[in-house]
């Protein structure tokens, strides 16, 4: 608990002695006062104890609120989209924009950019979600079971909204972690997310024989991009053991699918004895994974720990802490603070941003609940280095400040989650706290 | 000089407030809230949150909510065999799966329960570990 909830709770304590509690009231001011300059310096110091490197350039706080690095700004769009979760932009700058859920009955909305400003052209698709991609004259979109195409004219737009076609239907979809977030490849597939439905698999594994969540999902499934009506045994389990990614993207410098994991919560819930609540809100890490066919990144059975760079054994299957994993299971290409949930992954193949940015990958925090008692971290779009096709060296935080001064899922003013590069090579965030839509710009 | 005031004053609260707390642990149930916070932290918090709102979309809020404030044995029934259901609180659904509690004792429940009840803006009645000893003969 922070200094101030202490403080807090004490005048609530207090409050139950009536009389007291107006004697005091003046008390309370001041002694409020100091103790809110006492835990000022340690809750900063707390938010820089991830080893994050900065960006060497002086941040400034643009028009939208947030912190970008020197050199860029970030405007608002458009606001009260309602939960807007991921989006693609045209080439004529129309930006599709995919709600959690649906406001007058549509879920899918088109917005026009005008620069600094966007406006509302339309709305369909009966159906909230989070997937939505652009791929060969095509706008696939999907809601939390089904993936839909829709055929785009020669400017981008939706010829016939009402009659999509039905790509894929039926996927599991059990409450949790069913967002189906969908990414394509050159080759006329499309990948999509089916989350497992559980934390670690402790309530269907009891005996510890081996998870049945990794029949039907937790892994990211294949399916032709072009054929109709396909159901999930249709599909190609494409990789397992990924408990929830929300955030992917296609890699073209490397033609592979990188993902961004979820990773598990609750180790020291669980497992008092071996995590203390602070390496439980540090651990596990967020994965970002590179993919191929095949591979088994190891839910439930294994975690790695971003701190040691060690792949771990759970502690439901074997482990206590410090024994480490079989090593047939895929190592992530990069790890990242534990809770931050990435909601969106972007690789920039922009010619807008300065060079370095270039092929490397930004990656949309949408910020932890699972760090308490320990304060929640994330809310904010980092910058991951790549080089070759790899990811090289420590993350940067790009844009912060979505949050304000409360950084938890109660308290945060914005969220981001969605990423999305403009044709100009302009970076687009959705936040599905507030319904903010962002643009961030570069000027030489 | 102010600030040694007012940190007088506040460990003056302090005696206070801990001497209230004592009398009060006989009677009217002020030491199973305070027993039911330490359980609260160490068990619902990292989900709940500690202000009791839960997480968007996926962790309830325990705040004004018939699941806290109505029937007991249901709520009892909650803690110890978990849940995964469908939960729709103020036109929001909740996603997560919570995973049963029944390795806590009766009186760790009751008195969870009983700070859960009276937390919050909740202003609900106690729960004591007897009804909680009944709710788990109820198959």
């Amino acid at each position: 608990m922070s200094c101030l909830a202490k403080f807090g709770k004490l005048i609530l304590l207090l409050m139950k002695t009536k009389k007291l509690f107006v004697f005091m009231l003046p008390v309370f001011a001041a002694a409020g006062l100091i103790l809110f300059n006492a835990c000022k310096s340690p809750d900063d110091k707390d938010a820089k104890t991830d080893s994050v490197k900065t960006s060497n350039t002086t941040p400034s706080t643009a028009d939208a609120g947030l912190k970008v690095p020197a050199g860029f700004n970030a405007v608002i769009l458009a606001e009260n989209l309602g939960e807007p979760r991921h989006l693609v932009v045209t080439a004529q700058n129309d930006i599709y924009v995919h709600t959690q859920g649906t406001k007058d009955g549509k879920g899918i909305w088109v917005l026009h950019d005008d620069g600094d400003k966007a406006t509302i052209k339309s709305g369909f698709g009966n159906y909230g979600g989070t997937g939505i991609a652009i791929k060969n004259g095509y706008l696939y979109a999907s809601s939390n079971s089904d993936i839909y195409r829709y055929k785009l004219n020669d400017k981008g737009e939706v010829a016939n909204p009402t009659a999509p076609e039905t790509i894929v239907t039926g996927l599991v979809n059990k409450r949790m972690h069913n967002s189906k977030s969908i990414a394509l490849d050159n080759d006329g597939n499309i990948y999509v997310n089916i989350g497992a439905y559980s934390n670690i698999c402790s309530e269907f594994d009891k005996d510890k024989k081996g998870c049945p969540v990794l029949n039907d999902a937790a892994g990211i499934w294949q399916f032709k991009a072009d054929k109709p009506n396909q159901k999930q045994s249709d599909g190609v389990r494409y990789a397992t053991g990924l408990r929830n990614v929300v955030g992917l993207d296609w890699n073209q410098q490397d033609n592979q699918l990188f993902v961004m994991q979820h990773g598990r919560d609750a180790l020291h819930d669980l497992f008092p004895a071996m995590y203390t609540t602070k390496q439980s809100a540090d651990l596990p890490s967020e994965c970002m994974y590179a993919l191929k066919k095949g591979d088994n990144a190891g839910w439930p059975y294994v975690y790695y720990d971003w701190m040691q760079k060690k792949l771990m054994a759970g502690p439901e299957y074997g482990g206590d802490g410090k024994k480490e994993a079989d090593a047939k299971y895929l190592r992530p290409a990069m790890g990242y603070p534990g809770h931050f949930a990435p909601d969106g992954l972007l690789f920039y193949t922009g010619s807008q941003f300065p060079e370095k940015y270039k092929n490397g990958a930004f990656i949309a925090f949408h910020g932890s609940w699972n760090r308490a008692p320990e304060p929640q971290e994330g809310y904010c779009v980092v910058f991951q280095p790549f080089k070759d096709g790899k990811p090289d060296g420590q993350y940067e935080i790009f844009a912060d400040g979505f949050a304000g001064p409360d950084k938890s899922p109660d308290g945060a003013i914005h969220r981001p989650c969605g990423l999305a590069q403009g044709p100009d090579g302009s970076l687009y965030v959705t936040d599905d706290k507030k319904g903010t839509l962002y643009k961030i710009t570069y000027k030489k | 000089m102010k600030l040694k005031f007012a940190l007088m004053a506040l460990i003056v609260c302090f005696a206070f407030n801990v001497n209230a707390q004592t009398k009060h642990k006989n009677g009217s149930g002020a030491g199973s809230i305070t027993r039911g916070l330490v359980v609260y932290k160490s068990v619902c918090l990292a989900c709940h949150m500690a202000t009791g709102t839960g997480v968007s979309h996926m962790n309830p809020p325990l705040i004004n909510t018939s699941y806290v404030i109505g029937p007991k044995p249901a709520l009892i029934k909650i803690v110890l065999n978990g849940f995964d259901e469908d939960v729709e609180i103020n036109g929001q659904k909740y996603s997560n799966t919570m995973t049963p509690h029944s390795d806590l004792t009766d009186q760790q429940i009751a008195d969870v329960l009983t700070y859960v009840r009276k937390s919050f803006g909740n202003k609900a009645s106690s729960i004591s570990a007897a009804e909680v000893k009944k709710a788990r003969e109820i198959k």
